[in-house]
């Protein structure tokens, strides 16, 4: 997609230099601390709060001209708030956008990290609804700060204990918290707890941004990131009894879409970039000739992109 | 005496704890006034008096949770003498999770009520590091049958158990990390009886097998006969009396000890 | 039957031309006007400024109207926008002693220096419907002006009180350092009076009402009493660098409440009378009044005073008060969660299968013994 007009009664990327520069001495406080919170001043923003207002302030301090950004959600570019950042992003700054994970410098994501493997250079800005792992166990924010300040995390692990104690295994399927650097107990965002494995030594930089709760952390690039767990319960990602029913892939987060009133269901790549390519490299899943038969996969053929 | 003696593996002569010219005061009110004293290694010490006389606030500071107005508290765990207040405020939470522990008067103030009685016992293990689920829980089990509770209970809330059945965990969650020294509250107050009265016998075997020191708040004299070593008698904010349990309450000097010993009504 | 969201741009947009046109109505009815909300919905526009954390009515004004009248997300059009706007500096404080007075009543003395001066307000009327105001034309009502003006200037009532020595001295914290400003740095825990004065004069004006309810029913510790509210105009001064004295920017119109709660003291102290303090942009009496109440009762850490009750819990009542953040994560549950609901099911699954693998792993077995 080439670069649109950009519009001109706004800075470049919406906020002001001054902010801008705000913003990133947060995040270079950030990537000096792994996993640790930074409080920065988040500014109010044209999305609403919660709807990734944390992400886009990253987002816009960095973006440059010759940045290529791509925009998910639930690890598709197309869903309704992708959409709209990226549209965002197109008006205020006029960059180029993509949707191939290889070809972008600045992914900005909400709740997935792409299945195509990031490289050096790149760059992945998390949006981040509750960045503070230990607010199930602990509400007071003043009594969180001294528990990261002192490494006092045994709280976090009566959590783990009470789940196997009750269900037999960690019930958490999605922000499961990490250790970072073997020093901060960190929250991942609601990835599912399948993209963690991603974050460990993953050579992108990887930047998060909470804009209500008005935080920013960050993970520099190979960094050790490690799921907490216990030595006889160790860590373990989701699994499917079967792969993608449109490209056939058997290691990807698979979402699950209802196809009738009478529990037909099948499982298709949450990452829909990922699987697209696939196809186009001629992979196929079982439910192929039926998604297109509904027209599932591009319901307006003729119509330009 | 000579049996716990034998246990100590520490320096016998030097105390666990010392409190010196300890006074905390609130504006002009006094909470207690220069009290002095020392603890040894394996022994226990009761402070009895009325409410109001101060023993609470002794036990808060000496326990590290209030900051007196004056005087001093050192602490000597490994032959590494502390000062207790000195000290920064991490230190002091670590050492307060490590090597001495407090069982509340109201167990659900030593208690997170809505974690599971093995979750309760395990967590200062989980504090430590430990990071074998298996190992917390036989700890947590075990510990739960030395405070005579059903093991089966090891997955039930807190809020589940009867009073003496919380005090009893709180006492297990307390003693898991085998702390040196333990601080009570008026351990016994507000269970019926009997439920005290066992209580009271786990407590002093608990406290004479581990060889705990061990100060012990209390109003009842008969608690403080059966679980005491030494006596500290507290009367507005002061010490009046202090000796062996037994010549205290059998011998006292004081006018006020005397009164005290009087006012215990025959069983 | 599942829809591909592929397209989605184009949904998108067609969701602003239908709200667009919800927004308009049936186009037979004359369009409503800005400055009509501005000046007919006067109480409206006061509350889209406080919580919208900028004053400029007609910008209010124009937000509700966009917004369809829905206060907090016209709030929101006014927050975003004032991000956008240059800051050149900070006013002189206001003195709310010179303000022009439009009302002034104090609950606490029967009449003092200035009178209890009533002013516009709905204190008096009867909750009956005026159903003249269907009619479109004709709503004009000229009151009669008094045979003497208002005094100049009015004493505020904590400063009466003050001279005797028996009101709690506002006193600026030691160096007078500037205020911390909430529009360009986080809150941080525990705060400072000016953060929680700023945090509260923007929150929502539900949630502090709520609040303060609950102080005056007992979950809290303090009985108020109302000892002066006043609206009216007061001059903004600036002082910019370049000519090195204050000039006058203009007036804006504010409505202040100063709360009298009971007395403190000690041994070393004699009582005094405690306060709490609301300052608002435009006529917002019962946000003001729930300012201070709430102001009041967020002073317990500085008194000493324990925190049993939510409206004393500082965390809980400054987090949450911010309606524009609170709508935003409350609706931003509306956004697709289906890849966490996904983990969700699968760990929901295995559960139930592991707990009926061991219901029927006992039968099994003793099937096989009795076999």
């Amino acid at each position: 997609m080439s670069a649109q007009t950009i519009d001109a009664d706004y800075n470049f990327g919406y906020l002001d230099e001054q902010t801008k520069r705000m913003i990133r001495r947060a995040l270079l406080k950030a990537v000096a601390i792994p996993g640790y919170q930074v409080p920065f001043g988040s500014r109010e923003m044209p999305l609403a709060r919660g709807w990734g207002t944390g992400g886009i302030q990253i987002t816009a301090a960095l973006i440059g001209p010759e940045d290529t950004l791509k925009v998910i959600d639930q690890g598709a570019d197309d869903t309704t708030n992708a959409v709209s950042i990226r549209r965002f992003f197109a008006r205020v700054a006029g960059v180029k956008t993509t949707e191939k994970t290889n070809e972008a410098t600045l992914i900005q994501t909400r709740h997935r990290i792409p299945e195509y493997p990031l490289s050096k250079g790149q760059i992945l800005v998390y949006q981040v609804p509750q960045p503070e792992p230990l607010r199930k166990v602990e509400s007071s924010e003043v009594e969180t700060r001294k528990m990261h300040a002192w490494s006092e995390y045994g709280a976090m692990h009566v959590r783990l204990y009470e789940d196997i104690a009750r269900y037999g295994r960690v019930a958490t399927s999605y922000s499961y918290p990490v250790m970072v650097n073997d020093r901060y107990v960190m929250s991942p965002t609601p990835i599912p707890k399948f993209d963690n494995p991603k974050m460990d030594h993953m050579p992108a930089l990887q930047l998060f941004g909470a804009g209500r709760e008005k935080r920013i952390y960050a993970v520099p690039p190979f960094t050790k990131v490690k799921s907490l767990d216990f030595e006889d319960y160790p860590f373990e990602v989701q699994k499917w009894n079967e792969p993608c029913a449109l490209c056939g892939a058997r290691g990807s987060y698979l979402d699950e879409v209802i196809t009738d009133d009478r529990g037909g269901r099948m499982f298709v790549c949450s990452d829909s970039s990922y699987c697209e390519d696939r196809r186009d490299a001629g992979h196929t899943g079982t439910q192929i000739d039926w998604a297109k038969d509904k027209a599932y996969l591009d319901p307006n053929p003729d119509e330009a992109a | 005496m000579s049996t716990i003696k034998n246990r100590l593996s520490v320096d016998e002569n030097a105390p666990i704890l010392t409190a010196t010219a300890l006074t905390r005061l609130y504006g002009e009110r006094v909470g207690c006034r220069d009290v002095s004293f020392s603890l040894w290694p394996g022994e226990v010490l009761g402070i009895v008096g009325e409410s109001g006389s101060g023993k609470s606030t002794l036990l808060r500071c000496l326990a590290g949770q209030d900051r007196p107005t004056s005087g001093t508290i050192a602490l000597n765990f490994d032959g590494v003498p502390i000062n207790l207040f000195d000290i920064s405020e991490p230190m002091r939470r670590q050492l307060m999770r490590t090597k001495w522990g407090i069982v509340h008067q109201n167990p659900r103030d030593g208690l997170r009520m809505d974690v599971s009685a093995g979750g309760n016992i395990g967590e200062r293990l989980m504090d430590r590091g430990d990071r074998h689920y298996g190992k917390i829980r036989s700890s947590a089990l075990d510990w739960l049958s030395r405070v005579e509770i059903e093991t089966n209970r090891v997955d039930d809330y807190p809020r589940q158990f009867s009073g003496g059945m919380q005090q009893r965990l709180q006492l297990a969650r307390v003693l898991v990390p085998e702390p040196k020294l333990v601080f009570m509250d008026e351990p016994t107050g507000g269970l019926d009886v009997s439920v005290q009265a066992r209580l009271l016998d786990l407590l002093r075997v608990l406290v004479r097998d581990l060889g705990i020191a061990a100060i012990i708040v209390t109003h009842d004299l008969a608690v403080a006969r059966l679980l005491t070593d030494r006596l500290m008698v507290m009367k507005d904010g002061a010490v009046v009396e202090e000796g062996l349990t037994d010549q205290v309450l059998d011998d006292p000097h004081h006018a006020y000890t005397q009164l005290l010993t009087s006012a215990v009504l025959a069983a | 039957m599942y829809v591909a969201v592929k397209g989605g741009e184009a949904a998108i947009l067609a969701t602003h031309d239908l709200i667009a046109e919800e927004r308009r109505g049936d186009p037979s009815v004359p369009e409503l006007s800005a400055v009509q909300i501005s000046e007919q919905l006067k109480l409206a526009t006061a509350r889209v400024m406080n919580e919208g954390s900028l004053y400029d009515p007609s910008l209010a004004a124009l937000a509700l109207k966009q917004a369809q009248g829905d206060s907090i997300e016209a709030a929101f059009l006014v927050r975003a926008y004032r991000t956008t706007l240059p800051r050149f500096g900070s006013s002189s404080p206001l003195d709310t002693s010179e303000m022009a007075i439009r009302r002034r009543i104090s609950a606490t003395y029967k009449d003092l220096p200035g009178g209890q001066v009533l002013g516009p307000t709905y204190d008096y009327t009867h909750r009956l419907f005026d159903f003249a105001l269907m009619a479109e034309q004709g709503d004009t009502v000229e009151a009669t002006v008094a045979s003497a003006p208002l005094d100049q200037t009015m004493p505020r009532v904590p400063d009466i009180l003050g001279d005797e020595g028996l009101m709690e001295a506002e006193t600026a914290p030691e160096g007078d350092p500037a205020p911390f400003d909430l529009t360009r740095d986080p809150i941080q825990f525990p705060p400072d009076r000016d953060t929680r004065l700023q945090t509260l004069s923007r929150g929502d004006e539900g949630f502090l009402l709520g609040l303060a309810y609950s102080v005056q029913r007992g979950f809290g510790g303090n009985h108020p009493f109302a000892g002066e509210i006043r609206l009216g105009e007061v001059p903004v001064r600036f002082k910019p660098e370049e000519l090195g004295f204050e000039i006058d920017l203009g007036d804006i119109t504010v409505t202040e409440c100063q709360m009298v709660n009971q007395f403190q003291g000690s041994k070393d102290k004699p009582p005094q009378f405690t306060r709490g303090y609301g300052l608002v942009f435009g006529h917002s009496e019962r946000k003001s009044m729930s300012m201070a109440i709430l102001d009041r009762s967020l002073k317990n850490r500085e008194f000493g005073e324990g925190v049993d009750y939510p409206a004393q819990d500082e965390e809980f009542v400054l987090y949450h008060s911010d309606n524009v953040e609170a709508a935003g994560f409350v609706e931003h549950l509306k956004l697709p969660h289906y890849v966490d609901f996904q983990g969700e099911l699968e760990l929901i699954r295995k559960i139930r299968q592991e707990f009926e693998e061991r219901q029927t792993k006992p039968q099994a077995e003793h099937a096989g013994e009795a076999a």
